[in-house]
């Protein structure tokens, strides 16, 4: 076991990808010598030439449009958006092609494409370098929508989207990039796609988020237990799509009482999905109505407002015990 | 002798860009002759004049005169210097593939009128840009056709019944057949581009020898994807062939109102990529054109970006209604450069072909195409119990969930058998 960031750990999967597999690599702007704005792909460059690690002209329309075509040929390609803001500029080949070439072609070629991006807020940035829009991939047909909350989830999560025969939208919490190290084992480690965690079980309220907000949730979670003596059973989604119904529908058929916490944008948003299925197959168990902790339907503030548009502990013991008071 | 201008890159040099346009080849990263070139064609004299289709009357910037390759005149006479030197039987194949292509067109048009097909895209006047550019192709190359290249189509080994599937509304009519190495086309204009450049980005980096070579017209050249796809290619010297298949019409937007300058080659160079303009409607110059192109990916060279002059003869799409805004008359000299007339007038100077022989080669075409009609009215089925297949590898359990509710609906409606 090392200590690790979620930066590291990251860069810990793309390397051993790239060993184990000539077909995978890597592409986006400034992936190369620079190793990523945010060093996610550092040495990968001088470990495996400019071919392998491409540094991509400024358009992430290319870039996500030349990694399907490299995909079709049977490659691999892991490419970054440097900002998941800037993800917009390729919804085009997202739309058009990623998540829909499997189809269209019935299966004829793979489209195993992996698109790596920062996104969420927390870290004082300019404009359109802060959003939560996976409700955007989430909604797509055909694509896989990831998003892990800590240095070895995300590792392990890393490693099976590059695994998975399907493209995945790889959605990497910036807050937490060098947040905190977390234990990372020294052997290769997977999780699979599609299944959230239970992190703390519990028979009182069922707490779901995601992503950066589930340090927001532990920590909030800490005190619920401590002072009020509820008991939080809390759930890493991981995947956001597909959603795991399972879990969640599991969790609320014991608790009866549900609180979504994220930080994107309310309306469409990840806890409406959630709400609903919870609905459709729980329905019978709740004993209280569902409440979402989300970011609200407007742009994300610029930074010197941002702490205030994002739930912080106390949002959501606030709105936990709410949940919990209500008959 | 005007100063060479230096790049950012050090110590590299490249011509002084403010030189009049001629050979537009002017790229740091290959050599290689043009066409014109290599045939002793002196690229500064202007060449035979071909007026860009719908932007006769633009005052747009006079880029100069672009020479654009020909070999066959517009009555059949040949270019000797020039003549690619195919033998009779290759002359013969290129015609009956024009030909089957417009036959197979015209049935497509019949069908579509009598309710059999759903709306498509004419092909009539475009015969020789989509069999040249597929012609000299290896079953191993790549081909990503845009959705008027019927003729190009067939000659990669898409069979006529699939293709009538696909216009049918079949989803198995999409899929490429297998050993095909094309790309289905995307309906999103230029969408596709991006991913034919990643294949030979592939290719180059696997050390392969293919190459691909994706076809758009003039309206796609407005989207930014395709710059993103220009640049992309050059960038990354990938072995693919960009074919602009220019004939004049974006729907009802003419070239004019398209793009301000004459000619779509210009952008060619300003992209670092080799560059030839070439008479569309001419089999024997897209042939040649094709040849250079394909002879530089193979060799490692890298892309080229080809314009090919053609015109739209027929409507945009089935739904579509172009007397509403353009005069007959503009057609009428794109009519004497018809490719498939042209060709017939040179091989019947040349003694290959004869009148007789001309109209046995249509009629057999047309059989042809009536037998695909007949397969493909045996085979279209529908599926609609599958709709929910192949869009995972491996299906998610909310979409079995919504499967499940599906099959029940379509039992309700009395279609199927799945419980």
């Amino acid at each position: 076991m090392a200590q690790k960031t979620m930066v590291e750990a990251l860069n810990l999967a793309l390397d051993e990808a790239m060993a184990a597999d000539d077909d995978v690599m890597i592409m986006g702007q400034d992936v190369g010598i620079n190793g990523g704005v945010f060093r996610v792909t550092k040495g990968l460059f001088q470990r495996y030439g400019r071919d392998r690690v491409m540094d991509t002209p400024l358009a992430e329309c290319g870039i996500i449009g030349t990694a399907v075509g490299m995909a079709i040929h049977g490659m691999k390609p892991v490419a970054e958006i440097q900002f998941s803001g800037f993800t917009m500029q390729a919804f085009d080949q997202i739309e058009q092609n990623m998540a829909r070439l499997h189809n269209r072609t019935m299966g004829r070629f793979p489209m195993r494409v992996v698109l790596r991006t920062p996104f969420g807020g927390g870290i004082r940035a300019v404009e359109h370098h802060s959003e939560s829009r996976e409700t955007y991939w989430a909604h797509t047909p055909g694509l896989k929508v990831v998003i892990p909350s800590g240095p070895r989830n995300a590792r392990a999560l890393l490693a099976a989207a590059i695994d998975d025969p399907d493209p995945v939208i790889f959605y990497e919490p910036k807050a937490v990039y060098r947040a905190f190290r977390e234990d990372v084992p020294e052997e290769r480690e997977t999780m699979p796609i599609g299944k959230a965690e239970v992190v703390r079980p519990g028979k009182d309220l069922t707490l779901i988020s995601y992503g950066a907000m589930m340090r927001t949730c532990r920590e909030a979670v800490e005190d619920l237990v401590d002072e009020f003596n509820i008991d939080v059973e809390l759930i890493d989604l991981l995947t956001i799509s597909p959603m795991d119904s399972e879990t969640i529908c599991e969790s609320v058929g014991k608790t009866g009482r549900c609180l979504i916490v994220h930080e994107g944008h309310r309306t469409c948003g990840i806890a409406s999905e959630i709400i609903a299925r919870i609905n459709e197959s729980a329905f019978e168990y709740l004993e209280a109505p569902i409440r979402r902790l989300t970011g609200y339907d407007i742009p994300f503030p610029y930074f010197q407002t941002e702490q205030h548009f994002l739930p912080d502990a106390d949002d959501i013991m606030t709105a936990a015990r709410e949940t919990m008071a209500w008959e | 002798m005007p100063e060479p201008v230096r790049t950012h890159e050090e110590g590299r040099l490249r011509p002084n860009l403010s030189e009049p346009p001629g050979c537009y080849n002017s790229t740091p990263m290959s050599t290689t002759p043009t066409a014109q070139q290599r045939q002793g064609v002196d690229p500064s004299k202007p060449g035979p004049s071909l007026p860009t289709p719908g932007a006769m009357d633009t005052n747009a910037t006079d880029l100069g005169q672009l020479e654009t390759l020909q070999i066959l005149d517009d009555n059949g006479r040949v270019d000797p210097a020039r003549d690619p030197g195919l033998d009779s039987e290759e002359l013969l194949g290129l015609h009956r593939a024009m030909v089957l292509s417009r036959a197979f067109d015209a049935r497509m048009l019949t069908m579509q009128r009598q309710g059999e097909m759903g709306t498509f895209a004419p092909n009539l006047g475009q015969e020789a840009c989509m069999v040249g550019q597929v012609w000299e192709l290896t079953r191993q190359d790549w081909f990503s056709p845009s959705y008027r290249s019927f003729g190009a189509q067939i000659l990669r080994g898409w069979p006529m019944e699939q293709l009538f599937m696909l216009w049918a509304g079949y989803h198995c009519g999409f899929p490429p057949p297998e050993g095909v190495n094309d790309l289905p086309f995307s309906i999103v204009i230029g969408s596709h581009v991006l991913p034919a450049v990643g294949i030979a980005m592939a290719i180059r980096r696997r050390k392969e020898r293919d190459v691909v070579v994706v076809n758009f017209g003039d309206g796609a050249m407005s989207q930014g994807a395709i710059s993103e796809a220009f640049n992309f290619a050059a960038v990354d010297q990938a072995p693919a062939i960009l074919v602009c298949e220019n004939n004049g019409w974006a729907i009802s937007t003419p070239s004019k109102y398209q793009f301000a300058t004459d000619s779509l080659a210009v952008r060619g160079p300003g992209f670092g990529l080799p560059t030839i303009r070439v008479d569309g409607n001419d089999i024997l110059a897209m042939i040649v054109a094709m040849r250079e192109a394909i002879t530089r990916g193979r060799e490692g060279g890298g892309a080229t970006f080809i314009e090919a002059m053609t015109y739209r003869m027929s409507l945009h799409t089935t739904a579509d209604d172009p007397t509403v805004y353009r005069e007959d008359a503009e057609s009428e000299p794109w009519k004497k450069r018809d490719p498939i007339n042209r060709f017939e007038l040179y091989l019947k100077q040349k003694g290959l072909l004869s009148t007789e022989a001309a109209a046995e080669v249509r009629a057999s075409c047309d059989a042809e195409v009536l037998e695909a009609r007949e397969r493909f009215r045996n085979m279209a089925q529908a599926d609609p119990e599958g709709i929910f297949e192949n869009l995972y590898v491996n299906m998610p359990p909310e979409l079995e969930r919504q499967r499940e509710e599906y099959w029940k609906r379509l039992k309700r409606r009395g279609i199927g058998g799945q419980d």
